[in-house]
C-alpha cells in the first residue's frame, strides 16, 4: 500500500523540502545545521522499526488511538442532505489532534539526545499536548504564547502550567501565534545544543512540514479504513478547518491519490473575506516567505506581514502550511472561508445536535459543513475532522454570545 | 575594486580592522538615519550597515525588534530605505553600504528589480538573515549581475565540513555571527574569537567582520585582535534612544578609538 506510486501526490517534498515553489528552508545559519541535523535524524527514525513500534504503543496506550468514527445522524437530519461523519480527534488525551504530532517529536528528541524542549502555541491545544508529553518523559519545557491568547485561552494556560511547564508571554508584534513563533526560534537560535523545537503546524523549515503531516495522517489513514468498514466506500468530501493546517493535512493526505474525495480546506475569514479581519491566507495572501518556509502569507505591498484575525485562536495565524499552499494552486484540494458569526452558530448547532461541543477551529468547518450539506444526495458521504473539543473556548464563547459566568 | 574591497585594502595596508556601525532605517525617522549615516561616516566608521525594517525580525533581539517597528511606524520601505541611501550618496561616493534585512521585503519589490535598483542607489552589500546558502540561488545571480556583495553569516554552529558551502558565492567580507543567540544579547569572548576566527581564515581569504554582542570600544578591541572589522548595532540603538545622535556619534567615535587601538593577533 505504501510503495511509491509514480505521479503520486504523495511523495512530496522534495530534496529541498519543496512542495512545488512551496517549503524550503528559509532560516538563519545558525540554524540551518540544526535543522540538518533534525532531518537524518528523522529519516533516521522513519526507517527504524523500533522507532514506529515505540510511537505505535503511545498512540494506543496514551493518547487512546484509535480515535472514534461518528455517524452525525441528528446534524445529517437537520442539514437535510449528505451523511456526515465525525473524525473524533477531540476524544484523544487533552482534547486535540495535536497530541499525535507531539509524541512523534518527543521520542525523536529523546532519540537525538535533547533534553529541553521548546513550543509555540496558539489556542494552547499544541502547548498542552507538548506540555504533557514533557510531563510525560520528564522534559522541562517552554511555551511561547502571544499576551493576546494567554489572555483569551486561561484554561489552556492553566493547564500548561499544572503540567509543569513554563509559559512565556509573547508581547511583540500582534501578540499572538506569528509572534509565539518568532520567539520560540529566537529562544532555539540561542539554546542549540540542548533543546528541541516542537512545531506544532505543518510549517516552519523542512522538514516539519513533512514530518508534522507524517506523524498526524494517522488521522486519514483510519478514517478511511473506518469510513471503509462502515460503509464500504471512500467519502465524497474531507473537510477540515485549517490555520496552520497539521489537522486537515493529517486528514487530506492519505486520500490525495483518491480523485473522487473532494478535499476542503475552511480558512478563518474573521470579520468577512472582504474585511482587513481575516486570518484567510490562501483566498486573500500571496507567496512570500516567513517562518523558514515559502507559503502563501498575509502581507501589504512591501511585503511586511500583517495580522491575521479569528474568532479562534488556532487559526489566527497569518501563514499556512506549504503543503496547502501547493495543493491549492495545482487545484488539489479547495479552501473556503468561514466567518466568526458562522463558527459561533455552527458551534452551538453541533453542541445542540451531537451533544459534542467541539473546538471554535472544528466549529469553522462544521459552519461550511451546514453550507453544503443539504445541497448534496442523501447518498454522499461527508467526513470531517472534529481536531478538537471546545472546553477551551467557553469562556470566549461566552463573552461573545453576552453570558455572564 | 569595489568599495567594500578598497576598505579592506587600505586597512590591510596600515595594519588596523574596519568598524561597521549598524544604522536602523527610519528609526525614528528618515532625517535621523541620514545624519547619522553622514555622522558615522565622519567619526570613525569604515563601512556602514544599514537595517532594512521588517514584521518579523526572527534573528534580532528586542532592541532590533524595536527599532524595526519603529522604522516600520515613521514609513520605512525598501523603496524608502533606497532612496536614503541614494540621498547619502549624493555626497559620500566612499562609505560602503551594506543592507541588512529579511527576504520577504525583497521577494515582494522583487528580487531582480531590488538588485537592480539598490546597485543604480548606491548599496555595496547585501545580508539577508534568513536566506542560507541552501537557498541563495535565489539571489546570487542577480546580485552578481549588479556588482553587489552578499555577504553570508556563519555562525559557532557552522561546522568545518560545511564552511565551503556557506562560503561558496560569498564576497566583500564574511559576517561571522559569534554566539549562538539573537542580536544584541551575550557577547563572545577573546578565547572564543582566539578558537573561533582562524578556522574561518583557513577557509576563506575575504576579510572577516564579527557581530552580534560587540558594545564597547574594549569589546570591539578585542575583536580587532582577531578579525578584520567589528560590527555594532544594539549597544548604538540604545545610545540613540537613551540620548540622541550626538551621543551615537561619541560611541562611534569611542568604538574606533578602541579599534585603532589593537594590534592584530598574528595569525
Amino acid at each position: 500500500m505504501d510503495d511509491v506510486i509514480v505521479n503520486s501526490l504523495r511523495n512530496g517534498p522534495d530534496g529541498r523540502g519543496r512542495f512545488g515553489e512551496f517549503g524550503g528552508r528559509y532560516v538563519a545559519e545558525t540554524l540551518m545545521p540544526l535543522i540538518l541535523e533534525l532531518e537524518a535524524a528523522y529519516e533516521a527514525a522513519k526507517a527504524d522499526p523500533s522507532f514506529q513500534a515505540e510511537l505505535d504503543y503511545y498512540l494506543k496506550h496514551y493518547v487512546g488511538r484509535p480515535s472514534a468514527l461518528w455517524f452525525a445522524e441528528r446534524l445529517t437530519q437537520h442539514l437535510g442532505g449528505a451523511k456526515i461523519y465525525f473524525k473524533r480527534e477531540e476524544l484523544n488525551h487533552t482534547g486535540a489532534h495535536k497530541i499525535n504530532n507531539c509524541i512523534g517529536q518527543i521520542l525523536l528528541a529523546r532519540r537525538m539526545g535533547k533534553t529541553r524542549i521548546i513550543a509555540e502555541t496558539g489556542a494552547g491545544q499544541h502547548g498542552v499536548a507538548t506540555a504533557t508529553v514533557c510531563a510525560l518523559f520528564g522534559l522541562p519545557c517552554t511555551i511561547y504564547m502571544g499576551a493576546v491568547d494567554v489572555e483569551r485561552q486561561k484554561p489552556n494556560v492553566f493547564r500548561m502550567k499544572l503540567l509543569g511547564a513554563e509559559v512565556v508571554p509573547v508581547s511583540s508584534g500582534a501578540a499572538t501565534l506569528k509572534d509565539a513563533m518568532n520567539d520560540a526560534m529566537r529562544d532555539w537560535v540561542a539554546n542549540v545544543q540542548d533543546t528541541f523545537y516542537i512545531i506544532g503546524t505543518v510549517a516552519g523549515p523542512h522538514p516539519y512540514p513533512a514530518m508534522v503531516r507524517d506523524f498526524q495522517c494517522i488521522i486519514g489513514e483510519e478514517a478511511k479504513a473506518q469510513l471503509f468498514e462502515a460503509e464500504g466506500r471512500l467519502p465524497d468530501v474531507a473537510i477540515a478547518a485549517v490555520g496552520g493546517g497539521s489537522n486537515a493535512m493529517g486528514l487530506f493526505h492519505p486520500f490525495l491519490d483518491e480523485p473522487s474525495v473532494k478535499l476542503i480546506g475552511v480558512e478563518a475569514a474573521g470579520h468577512g473575506l472582504d474585511t482587513d479581519q481575516h486570518a484567510a491566507s490562501l483566498n486573500r495572501g500571496r507567496p512570500g516567505v516567513l517562518h523558514g518556509n515559502r507559503t502563501y502569507l498575509l502581507q501589504d505591498d512591501d511585503g511586511q506581514i500583517i495580522e491575521a484575525h479569528s474568532i479562534s485562536a488556532g487559526l489566527d495565524y497569518p501563514g499556512i502550511g506549504p503543503e496547502h499552499s501547493w495543493l491549492f494552486d495545482i487545484g488539489r484540494a479547495e479552501y473556503v472561508g468561514i466567518t466568526d458569526a458562522e463558527a459561533l452558530a455552527a458551534f452551538q448547532l453541533c453542541t445542540r445536535t451531537e451533544g459534542i461541543i467541539p473546538a471554535l477551529e472544528s466549529a469553522h468547518a462544521i459552519a461550511h459543513i451546514v453550507k453544503i450539506a443539504g445541497g448534496m444526495d442523501k447518498d454522499k458521504i461527508i467526513l470531517l475532522n472534529l481536531s478538537g473539543r471546545g472546553d477551551k473556548d467557553i469562556p470566549s464563547v461566552a463573552k461573545y454570545l453576552g453570558a455572564d459566568l | 575594486m569595489s568599495r567594500i574591497a578598497g576598505v579592506f585594502a587600505g586597512l590591510k595596508a596600515s595594519g588596523h580592522a574596519a568598524l561597521i556601525p549598524f544604522v536602523e532605517a527610519f528609526d525614528p525617522d528618515r532625517a535621523t538615519s541620514l545624519v547619522l549615516l553622514h555622522g558615522m561616516a565622519e567619526n570613525g566608521a569604515d563601512i556602514i550597515e544599514i537595517g532594512m525594517p521588517f514584521t518579523d525580525p526572527m534573528a534580532d533581539g528586542p532592541t532590533i525588534q524595536a527599532a524595526g517597528r519603529r522604522g516600520l511606524l515613521a514609513g520605512a520601505c525598501l523603496e524608502g530605505v533606497l532612496g536614503l541611501v541614494s540621498e547619502f550618496r549624493s555626497t559620500n561616493d566612499r562609505t560602503p553600504l551594506v543592507l541588512m534585512g529579511y527576504l520577504n521585503p525583497i521577494l515582494s519589490y522583487g528580487v531582480e528589480k531590488f538588485c537592480a535598483d539598490a546597485a543604480k542607489a548606491g548599496v555595496d552589500g547585501l545580508i539577508v538573515v534568513d536566506l542560507p546558502t541552501e537557498e541563495a540561488d535565489l539571489l546570487l545571480p542577480d546580485a552578481a549581475k549588479n556588482e553587489i556583495d552578499v555577504i553570508r553569516l556563519i555562525a559557532p554552529t557552522t561546522s568545518d565540513e560545511r564552511l565551503p558551502l556557506v562560503l561558496a558565492g560569498s564576497s566583500g567580507f564574511v559576517y561571522y555571527v559569534s554566539i549562538t543567540g539573537i542580536t544584541g544579547t551575550r557577547t563572545a569572548s577573546a578565547s572564543d574569537l582566539a578558537r573561533d576566527i582562524p578556522r574561518i581564515r583557513a577557509a576563506t581569504d575575504l576579510p572577516i567582520a564579527v557581530g552580534f554582542g560587540v558594545r564597547t570600544p574594549a569589546q570591539a578591541a578585542v575583536v580587532a585582535q582577531y578579525a578584520d572589522a567589528a560590527i555594532v548595532a544594539s549597544a548604538l540603538i540604545e545610545t540613540l534612544c537613551r540620548e540622541n545622535v550626538a551621543a551615537v556619534l561619541r560611541d562611534v567615535k569611542a568604538l574606533s578609538v578602541g579599534i585603532c587601538g589593537a594590534r592584530q593577533v598574528a595569525a
